[in-house]
């Protein structure tokens, strides 16, 4: 094993942002991180910042539980070059030496979180849904626990000998910590190995419905629609609601979906207020895409679905009889409130 | 569980065919798995792949991704020339897409997941267009490299009777661990720095409250309820 510096063991976290905006998964990483360390017994929860001209960035950071902010104020550092991301922290964990490393599971965080394992031949368990410490072998660890195999089995996974533990958590899973005005340490550092092997040419940024992962009310439709004939009633639902359509897999299959409005294990992970689904019966690989979902109502003809085990509240029924009642009453009660909102004196 | 290619390995194949067809060359299916995994590159030869190599021993078992990509680092620095290295981007059992890089960094390759779109440029370098959460970026790279595709980039074949006939025909090389000189304290489930500890039945944890009766009543219900719990 490898010797350990003196001092406060630290948790760090990859904190990723674009246009001077921090991603939310690094957020709640952070407030995770806080977490981690009181079970550690003590701590420091350090973040490793990108970029130039990211002041304000620093500030969020410390004030949402950082206690240290490593900031590489270099304009070579693209956070899109995931080479020279990759030797900038694998030079700064080794001299650091943090205990625990944690990386939001975004197409960048992977790829640069895969490579630094591999450089350092530790352990990356990808896509937690959950992360704590535990007292395994006489030692405290990283426990991150991973829905396997399809999602029916949770498993949880450890990384006895090899240091950093490392860990990779999905955009939705973890809840974002309220800030509060802190002070902290700002550590100013830089990256020894400048080569990179990735010419990046072009950054486009699209234009985006409302993402799916921010949205606070989504309608998700299954398989059981397809006794409604489609996917009419899941839109219907979703503008009463103002929420945001989504699917799954058996949806994405029958071509009512496109892929990046598919929800569960190999899809997006969604945490809204209210989670609404129509005929889906809620096979485990669904479910570890909406566990953060604060409210589920649940809407299926078969009493023994899976999803009425998740679910708030569950409507066993046939759509057919379920979904008209369902959207007029809805219809009405969303007409009141707004109303209400918009009356004076309030 | 019937060993089958992994869909997004699917688009990996097809994109290599593809490559092939307009520059020549030669498509090698590499895996690792245990004797069952055959049948996998069966199904790849028939689509039409040139040779397929199957990195069968108890020394590999029992690999997390690291020691998984390792051990595919040993069994393509065996063959004699590659230009291109293609993986799909995730597997159907963990999704984590982590391989990919990690055979990058083993082989010191650039690697680049998440590619829809790959562009040659003067047969030396590649034009990638990568997805991320906001939109695309385009990269520039020289070969070799290590690609991992989506299922965006193509529309894989099916293969054909010919194809399944032909594939009768080609031999499926057999490597040991000893066949490709590999590091036994660097594969396998012993030098995998992660161990699952501990594995339960998966259970969503939620108070349901489960509504049967007239569609009138049980409508009523859910959304008094609903109301109450100010969900809506």
């Amino acid at each position: 094993m490898n010797s350990r510096v003196e001092g406060k063991s630290q948790v760090w976290v990859w904190a990723e942002h674009y246009q001077g905006k921090l991603a939310k998964v690094s957020l709640g990483l952070l407030g995770k991180a806080h977490e981690l360390c009181l079970q550690l017994g003590g701590g420091e929860v350090a973040s490793v910042l990108v970029g130039s001209d990211s002041q304000e960035l620093v500030a969020e950071l410390i004030d949402h539980g950082s206690d240290k902010v490593y900031l590489a104020d270099d304009t070579r550092l693209s956070p899109f070059d995931t080479e020279l991301c990759t030797h900038l922290m694998t030079e700064l964990i080794q001299s650091h030496q943090p205990e625990i490393v944690l990386w939001g599971a975004t197409s960048m965080g992977r790829e640069i979180a895969s490579r630094v394992a591999a450089r350092l031949t530790t352990g990356l368990t990808a896509h937690c849904i959950d992360l704590c410490i535990e007292e395994v072998s006489g030692q405290r660890q990283l426990v991150g626990t991973v829905a396997g195999w399809g999602g029916n089995i949770a498993l949880k996974i450890i990384c006895p000998h090899r240091r950093p533990q490392m860990a990779t958590v999905k955009s939705g899973i973890l809840p974002l910590p309220e800030p509060r005005k802190r002070s902290g340490e700002v550590i100013p550092v830089k990256v020894e190995d400048g080569s990179s092997r990735l010419n990046i040419v072009e950054v486009v940024e699209q234009e985006e419905v409302t993402s799916l992962e921010q949205a606070e009310v989504v309608v998700v439709g299954g398989w059981g629609l397809s006794s409604l004939g489609g996917f009419q009633a899941v839109d219907e639902l979703a503008q009463i609601l103002k929420g945001s359509v989504a699917g799954t897999r058996p949806a994405l299959d029958a071509g009512w979906i496109p892929a990046e409005r598919m929800i569960g294990q190999s899809g997006k992970t969604v945490a809204p207020r209210l989670l609404v689904t129509l005929g889906v019966s809620g096979a485990a690989q669904f479910a570890t895409g909406v566990l953060s979902s604060k409210f589920i109502l649940a809407v299926d003809k078969n009493p023994d679905a899976p999803i009425f085990e998740m679910a708030d509240i569950g409507i066993v029924g046939d759509l057919k009889d379920v979904f008209p009642l369902l959207a007029e009453k809805l219809r009405a009660i969303k007409g009141k409130t707004q109303g209400k909102i918009a009356s004076p004196g309030r | 569980m019937p060993a089958v290619v992994n869909p997004g390995d699917r688009n990996a194949i097809e994109e290599a065919l593809r490559i092939r067809e307009r520059f020549s060359g030669r498509v090698i299916i590499l895996t690792m798995g245990p004797p069952q995994a055959r049948r996998a590159l069966e199904e790849a030869l028939a689509m039409e792949a040139d040779a397929a190599v199957h990195l069968c021993d108890q020394a590999f078992a029992g690999a997390d991704t690291l020691a998984t990509a390792q051990a595919l680092a040993y069994g393509i620095r065996k063959l004699e020339h590659f230009d291109l290295v293609l993986c799909g981007d995730a597997t159907i059992d963990s999704g984590t897409g982590q391989v990919a890089v990690q055979l990058a960094e083993f082989l010191d390759l650039p690697g680049i997941t998440n590619v829809e779109e790959l562009t040659f440029e003067n047969g030396r370098s590649l034009l990638v267009k990568r997805t991320w959460e906001k939109g695309y970026i385009k990269v520039r790279v020289k070969l070799p490299a290590v690609i991992a595709v989506t299922d965006k980039i193509n529309q894989p074949r099916l293969p054909t009777i010919l194809g399944i006939m032909a594939a009768t025909q080609k031999e499926i090389k057999n490597w040991s661990a000893a066949d490709i000189s590999a590091d036994v304290s660097r594969v396998g489930l012993s030098s995998s720095p992660t161990r699952v500890f501990e594995m339960s039945e998966f259970h969503a944890e939620r108070q349901g409250e489960i509504l049967l009766g007239s569609p009138e009543e049980v409508v009523t219900r859910a959304i008094n309820r609903l109301v109450k719990l100010e969900a809506l």
